[in-house]
């Protein structure tokens, strides 16, 4: 197959106009989406004001199209700008949602949780982080370099120094484990 | 000759591209050297130790640091794009980068522009780039596990955190889930399945489904599937056909996990040590 003949296909295709790996920030009012346009572009990131698709049913008229893939990171500069805005949506499909479903294996004396791609393993006598595994964004090898070996308790969180969709997927698992270690 | 291509999880490694080797216990490109702990730096330290086995000449890498700002990947991306039309690769491993739809298609139009075309591998990020892309039939393996099946199987979903619930429920049904990954276009020529039971499957079906030895810990470990890929890779670089290199990859990767004798706390290093002696017990069994 050749494949340059696929993307000039691909190209001319209408659908193909989606830009997949970019989300969308819906906020309250206009006035949050100029502060919050402002702040991302002074940090750099490739953004544009846009108006919301009809599948968006919450928020002013004016949406933030951003690059997906790094969405905890951009959602942790607008926390710390006071202006999160109220949702957070691909592109591509409005109403695709986060994972919301976990998986668990009990290994005895250590639990794993998978929330999506990430997996999160502690010893759970000491909730020691022992493993991380799964994902596919270059925070995962960082994330578990900082995490391993650290306790549940005292390890950074995937919120606090992640950046991507995977480490986002890793913060849903981090919460997961500690709601389930706390019950042991 | 094979290259792999990704990041190093430290922000201020420089962009490399060059001979890479094992010494010590570490990689080293060019003057740099890293550990290998997981991520690319695995599936080059599994790749390394199967190009030993298989006699392989040289491992090229393309690294850089990265640590998932993206930065590091988009100037690799930038790199590759410029410099691969007049590289001579058999085979090329793309691994942990920043998903990034309009430079991977950069990147493919790049592979495009070769004298003769290598064979792609894609996994972790690029892999994600590829299906978001659309351009997934451009590749010739995927090595996907359970959570970026789903992922694959699922032709509205961005990114494995969006994956749709009705299609998570369905992650004990492996068959299923590439069955749908090919009805839409969303899968590589033959994909390497990673998990419980390694998968390998084509658009016609699936042709092995290999399952021993079970060693239950190693789902925990991290660096695990990359070490899968690795070894695929250097198996694929030195010649063998990519349904038999992928059968291949998972007996041996399986086998060296069961020398290690696992816990869910081991570390993969402890499994990489063990891929020389799997590997030529692998081959030994089916390729003499």
């Amino acid at each position: 197959m050749n494949f340059l003949n696929l993307l000039k296909k691909e190209k001319t295709s209408p659908q193909n106009n989606v830009h997949y790996d970019r989300g969308m920030l819906v906020f309250e009012n206009t006035s949050e989406v100029i502060q919050a346009e402002r702040v991302l572009k002074a940090k750099g990131w490739a953004v544009r004001v846009m108006g919301p698709p009809p599948e968006i049913r919450t928020g002013c008229d004016l949406v933030i199209e951003f690059p997906l893939i790094e969405e905890l990171n951009i959602l942790r500069v607008l926390q710390q700008a006071n202006t999160p805005p109220l949702q957070v949506v691909p592109v591509s499909s409005p109403l695709l949602q986060p994972v919301d479903l976990f998986y668990m294996k009990d290994f005895g004396p250590y639990l794993m949780v998978r929330a999506a791609n990430m997996k999160l393993t502690v010893d759970k006598e000491s909730q020691t982080i022992v493993n991380v595994s799964g994902g596919g964004c270059p925070d995962v090898p960082y994330l578990a370099r900082e995490m391993v070996g650290k306790s549940l308790k005292d390890a950074p969180s995937p919120r606090e120094i992640g950046h991507t969709l995977c480490g986002y997927a890793l913060q849903l698992a981090y919460e997961e484990m500690n709601r389930r270690c706390s019950l042991l | 000759m094979l290259a792999i291509v990704g990041t190093v999880p430290d922000r201020y490694f420089p962009l490399q591209a060059g001979p890479v080797s094992w010494q010590n216990e570490g990689l080293k490109i060019e003057n740099n050297r890293f550990f290998v702990n997981r991520g690319t730096p695995a599936l080059l330290a599994a790749a390394s130790q199967a190009g030993q086995v298989l006699g392989l000449d040289t491992l090229y890498g393309f690294l850089v640091g990265d640590i998932g700002l993206g930065d590091g990947s988009r100037k690799l991306y930038e790199y590759l794009s410029h410099e691969l039309p007049n590289s001579p690769f058999h085979t090329i491993t793309f691994h942990y980068l920043q998903p990034d739809v309009d430079w991977h298609n950069k990147v493919l139009f790049a592979i495009e522009e070769m004298k003769d075309r290598p064979i792609l591998i894609a996994d972790a990020g690029f892999m994600y780039a590829a299906k978001m892309s659309g351009q997934a039939p451009a590749y010739d393996l995927f090595t996907p596990d359970v959570g970026e099946m789903t992922f694959l199987a699922d032709e509205q979903a961005p990114h494995p955190f969006y994956t749709r619930g009705f299609i998570l429920h369905d992650h004990n049904k492996v068959p299923d889930l590439i069955t749908r990954a090919y009805e839409y276009d969303n899968a590589a020529r033959c994909l390497l399945v990673k998990g419980e039971k390694d998968y390998v499957a084509d658009k016609d079906g699936i042709h092995h489904i290999i399952d021993v030895p079970s060693e239950e810990a190693m789902e925990a470990i991290g660096g695990t599937g990359d070490t899968l890929t690795g070894i695929a890779s250097a198996l694929i670089a030195s010649g063998m056909d990519i349904k038999q290199a992928s059968f291949i990859a998972a007996k041996a990767n399986r086998l060296a996990g069961y020398y290690a004798h696992p816990t869910p706390a081991t570390s993969v290093e402890e499994i990489i040590e063990q891929i020389p002696m799997a590997l030529e017990e692998t081959l030994k069994e089916y390729c003499d």
